[in-house]
This record gives structure tokens, C-alpha cells and sequence, in this order.
């Protein structure tokens, strides 16, 4: 008995260790965030922000607000659009079976093996044509193609759990497709509509490439052409570079704190990130 | 018909635990022949994804094949008018100084990623398939660097590699061992860009082979252990084996993310200095994006290079999986 808890808290000890060896470079990045400017080139560096300053962050809030508003609404719009296309698609998969719906899943497994830069080339010269460049509802359209494939997989695989007797039994009750859906599959898969928005919105909030080709010195740019901006035009505050990419990194961190069940079934449900 | 077939395959492959019980008794007759109301409802329902998948994904694709055969310039881009030059541009590819070290480092970026992800993925998998105290909320931990935007991990190793005010280096300096420039020298970006993108994959393969581990029986265990097997006996002959066609899967997946890995690199390097850290997905955008004059066409016969690839590759996963389900 006494041996066994031993080890174990041997174990926890090594557990520990590979974490804190991991997310070592989250850390650094914190604690750059908080580190004035006569203390960035010291070498070697400070390990702890000894003298902590905010500047960084005062930065964050004189400069960063409107990135941040646009990556929001870019977000929030990619989420509502994925789940209303792949949420009616998912049901037809899993529960209405029709013919060549297997030819369509296969697509869609194809679509995710598309590389995001070839998309983004065929997505500039269609914007270009269509005036679209510099807008976001181009980029929230954009975006929505990182999740919309990996959503109707996961909904459709979900769906395909829901009992069969509950939807006859609708049936029999005169209830058409469409109601049945609404009232009854949508309703039961509200883990799954989670599932596929964290992951809609992460991956949105996240993107850089659609972002760069698309909407770049447009008057509305998310937060990742912030902090990118930030690197390229000045290679001297990285406090605030740093505090910048702290707050860009806020929606994962209360994702993971929120939704931690969640993002591990999205990802082994047949993940997908690029 | 060989769209019939694969629904139920693929169902099964989901719903193996549970569902299956409870879905209702289906004879082969309900599964050839529906009701031609139910197919135009179940095509109302797909017709949206349907579209959108010929807009934003089929369309663009054309787009791009249509730019890899034409030659464009800034001027004929806009106005639509760009003569056909057949495969002059992929010519123009092939006979790049840039197309052979940029396809070496594709192959060796992929590679190594893969090895190392996968066997650190592997490692703390088997390690956190233990159960001691806060193992769950470490594991959940893991996730983070897989979490974080790709702009934000890349500025933060960028930051770590520094040359002369990195952590990097500064450690290196601890132990006796001089300045690395790690961004900054032709000899040292790949592996930089390497090291990166193995931190965010790790999380990818740690869950993926964790739940994998989980649908091993623990009866197997016991037995061996009964029989006298040590540890690294039991991961051999039991653990590795029978995790196969999850390694399968992880690693092909690994394979076709990691072919197409853009934003690190980009961010990091730009592929430099000198394209010592060109890939083709780098050089692709390079081409296309990162020039004052835009070649468009040889950028987007290089990114068709990269979606046959991918595609490859892509077709042997659905294929891996496939036999997964039915097995």
C-alpha cells in the first residue's frame, strides 16, 4: 500500500517535469510579456519578471482593440456559418442515408487534404474579381473552409448515435425531415454543435494565412496580422509583441479551461488541424 | 453500387460502441431502397455543403490549375486575359536552382517532424496512460501548444531563438557551448523550424495514441505479467503491436498536415536566409505573394505539386481507415 502511493507520487513528480518542459515556451512568453525594456537584452535573461512592468499590455489596449474586434466578429461569423451548413449535412449522412452520400463523404475527407496556401491562392483571384479582397465577409466565407469538412464529419458521426425509434416515432406523429431536425436531432447533438464551434472558432481566431493574402492592409485585420505587424515593423518591444500574442492566445486558454472534454473528442473523432 | 456500400462503413467505423445496438433493425432492402421522398429530402438537406463545396473548394482548386497553365502577369490578372502556355510554367519549376533544395527540405522537414512527434507522442502517451495523481489535468495540459495560434507559437520560438538575447542561447551559454544563430544562418534554419513545429504536433499524436492505448485490453497485461514479461517487453509485444493501425493513422495524418506546413516556416524564416528553409508550401507562396511582380503561375504550378502530394498520400488514409472500420 504505503509503496504504491510512493510511486505514484513518483510519477506525478516526473508528470509534472515533461509539463512544465513543455509549456516552457508559454511561459517565456508570459513572462517576456511583463519584462521591461532596459531588462529584454540582458544576458542571460531574466527567468522571472522581477521587474514587472504592464507597458506591454497599456500597448495592447492602446493598439491591438480593433484587431481584436474584427478577429471576434470573424470568429463568431465562421462559427454560425459552419454549423448551418454542416449541422443539415451531418443529419442527411448519418440518418437519411441517400444515394451518393458516400461519393460526398469522400470529398469532404479530401477537402481537409487541401493545402490552406493553395486555397488562399484560389480564394485571391476569385476575391479579386468578385471585390471581395479587404472585406470580412470574405475572410469569415475563407475561414469557414477550415472547419466546415472536419464539422460535417463530426456531426455526421454523432447523429449516427441518436436512436432511430426516436425519429420514427416522430415520423409516425407526422412530423416531416425538416421538423425532425430542428426539434429533435439539433436539440440532441448540442455537444456536438459545441464540439464543432470550439474548433470553428479557435481555427478562425487562429488563421493567418486567409488573413495575410486576403484582408491585409484592409481596414479590418484580425489579431494575428497584429501581432504579425508588430513583428515586422519593430524587432525591439517584445514586451509588446508578447503581450500581444498573450491576448491573441486568451480564447485557447478558456477554451481549454471550459471545454476540455470537448476539444479531446473533436480531436480524436478525426481531428484535423493544418 | 459502390456509394451504398460505403455509408454503412463508415457508420460502423463511428458508432461501433453503442449506436449500433440501438439503431434500428435495418434489412438490406431498407438500405438499397428509400423512398424517393426521402432522397429529395436528404439532398435538400446536403444541398448546401454540395454547393459550397463546388464554390469554395472544387472552384478554387480550377482556379488554381487554371493560373499553373497560364501566363500571368499583375496586368492580365486583373483583366482576365493571360495566354495559355500549356506546362511551360511547371517547366519554368523543374528547371528553378530553388525546386531541388526546396524539395529536400520538404522531405526532410516531413520526416523528422514525423519521427520525432511520434515517438515523443508515443512515449508520454504510454507515460500518461498510467494513473497517478493529476495525470488527467496534466494530459489536458499538453494541449495547449496545439491550442495556441500558429502566429503566436511561431513569434514566441522566434523570440527563444534569438541570437543574442534568446533563452536558447542563453542556456547553451550555461552549459559552455557558444551562440547558435539559430534564425539567422543558413546552417541552422531548417532545424530551428523543425524543432518548432515538433512542439506543436506532440499534442496531436499524444491524444490520438492515448486513445488509442485505451481500446487495449488490460487482460493482455496481467497475463504477460503472470508470464514474467518486464515493461519494455510488454510494450513491445503487446502495447506497439496492437497500436498499429492507430500509429497508421496518426502517422499518415502527421504526413499530410505536415507536408503542407506553411505558417511556422513563414513566420519564422520566410524560408530563408538564402532558401535554406524553403519548403515547397514556402516556396509556393514565395512565388505567388511574397514579391513586389507576382508569379503566379510557376507559384501556383508549385502549390499543384503540393496538392497531388497531399492528395497521395490523402488517398491512402481514407483507404488505411476504411480497413480499420471494417476489420
Amino acid at each position: 500500500m504505503n509503496r504504491s502511493t510512493s510511486r505514484s507520487w513518483w510519477k506525478t513528480a516526473v508528470g509534472l517535469l515533461l509539463t512544465g518542459v513543455m509549456l516552457f515556451p508559454v511561459y517565456w512568453m508570459v513572462n517576456v510579456s511583463f519584462t521591461r525594456d532596459q531588462d529584454m537584452r540582458k544576458s542571460p535573461p531574466d527567468l522571472f519578471p522581477a521587474h514587472g512592468t504592464l507597458a506591454g499590455y497599456r500597448t495592447v489596449l492602446d493598439e491591438q482593440l480593433p484587431y481584436l474586434a474584427t478577429s471576434l466578429v470573424v470568429a463568431l461569423g465562421t462559427v454560425v456559418l459552419t454549423v448551418a451548413l454542416a449541422a443539415p449535412a451531418g443529419y442527411a449522412l448519418a440518418k437519411l442515408r441517400p444515394r451518393g452520400g458516400g461519393v460526398l463523404s469522400f470529398l469532404l475527407l479530401a477537402a481537409q487534404m487541401v493545402p490552406g496556401i493553395i486555397m488562399a491562392m484560389g480564394f485571391y483571384a476569385i476575391y479579386l474579381q468578385l471585390g471581395l479582397l479587404q472585406t470580412v465577409p470574405g475572410l469569415i466565407v475563407a475561414d469557414s473552409t477550415l472547419a466546415v469538412p472536419f464539422a460535417v464529419l463530426i456531426f455526421t458521426a454523432f447523429m449516427s448515435g441518436i436512436p432511430g425509434e426516436l425519429l420514427q416515432a416522430a415520423q409516425m406523429d407526422g412530423a416531416r425531415a425538416l421538423r425532425t431536425f430542428w426539434s429533435i436531432v439539433l436539440p440532441m447533438s448540442r455537444n456536438a454543435v459545441v464540439t464543432v464551434s470550439l474548433f470553428a472558432f479557435l481555427w478562425s481566431w487562429s488563421d493567418f494565412v486567409f488573413a495575410n493574402t486576403l484582408v491585409n492592409g484592409g481596414a479590418h485585420e484580425p489579431i494575428t496580422l497584429g501581432v504579425y505587424h508588430y513583428i515586422g515593423n519593430n524587432n525591439q518591444e517584445w514586451n509588446a509583441i508578447m503581450a500581444t500574442a498573450v491576448v491573441a492566445s486568451l480564447p485557447a486558454a478558456v477554451i481549454l479551461v471550459l471545454a476540455q472534454r470537448y476539444v479531446a473528442a473533436g480531436v480524436t473523432t478525426g481531428a484535423v488541424k493544418d | 453500387m459502390n456509394d451504398t456500400k460505403q455509408l454503412p462503413d463508415r457508420r460502423s467505423a463511428h458508432d461501433r460502441n453503442g449506436a449500433a445496438t440501438t439503431a434500428p433493425p435495418r434489412g438490406p432492402a431498407r438500405v438499397r431502397r428509400r423512398p424517393a421522398s426521402s432522397q429529395w429530402a436528404a439532398w435538400a438537406f446536403l444541398a448546401p455543403v454540395t454547393l459550397y463545396l463546388a464554390l469554395f473548394y472544387a472552384y478554387p482548386l480550377y482556379r488554381n490549375l487554371d493560373l499553373s497553365l497560364r501566363d500571368y502577369t499583375v496586368r492580365s490578372f486583373v483583366e482576365g486575359d493571360a495566354p495559355f502556355i500549356g506546362l511551360a510554367n511547371y517547366q519554368k519549376v523543374f528547371d528553378d536552382p530553388t525546386f531541388a533544395p526546396a524539395l529536400l527540405h520538404t522531405v526532410v522537414f516531413t520526416a523528422v517532424c514525423l519521427v520525432f512527434q511520434y515517438a515523443i507522442g508515443l512515449a508520454l502517451a504510454v507515460f500518461f496512460h498510467q494513473h497517478f495523481r493529476l495525470s488527467t489535468t496534466l494530459r489536458a495540459l499538453f494541449l495547449v501548444p496545439w491550442l495556441l495560434p500558429l502566429i503566436v507559437s511561431a513569434s514566441t520560438w522566434s523570440w527563444m531563438f534569438n541570437s543574442d538575447s534568446g533563452i536558447v542561447n542563453a542556456a547553451l551559454h550555461a552549459v559552455g557551448v557558444g551562440p547558435v544563430n539559430w534564425l539567422t544562418s543558413p546552417d541552422w534554419s531548417l532545424t530551428s523550424v523543425i524543432i518548432a513545429n515538433i512542439w506543436i504536433g506532440v499534442p496531436f499524436n499524444l491524444v490520438v495514441l492515448h486513445s488509442g492505448l485505451q481500446s487495449v485490453p488490460g487482460s493482455l497485461y496481467e497475463a504477460a505479467a503472470l508470464d514474467g514479461a518486464n515493461a519494455w517487453q510488454r510494450f513491445w509485444r503487446i502495447t506497439f503491436p496492437l497500436l498499429r493501425p492507430v500509429s497508421a493513422i496518426t502517422l499518415l495524418l502527421g504526413l499530410v498536415y505536415t507536408l503542407k506546413v506553411f505558417d511556422i516556416i513563414w513566420i519564422m524564416t520566410k524560408g530563408g536566409p538564402a532558401d535554406s528553409s524553403t519548403t515547397f508550401a514556402t516556396w509556393s507562396y514565395q512565388l505567388g505573394f511574397g514579391n513586389l511582380l507576382p508569379a503566379f503561375g510557376p507559384g501556383a504550378a508549385v502549390g499543384n505539386l503540393l496538392v497531388v502530394a497531399a492528395l497521395v498520400f490523402g488517398l491512402v488514409y481514407v483507404r488505411a481507415q476504411r480497413k480499420q472500420a471494417l476489420s
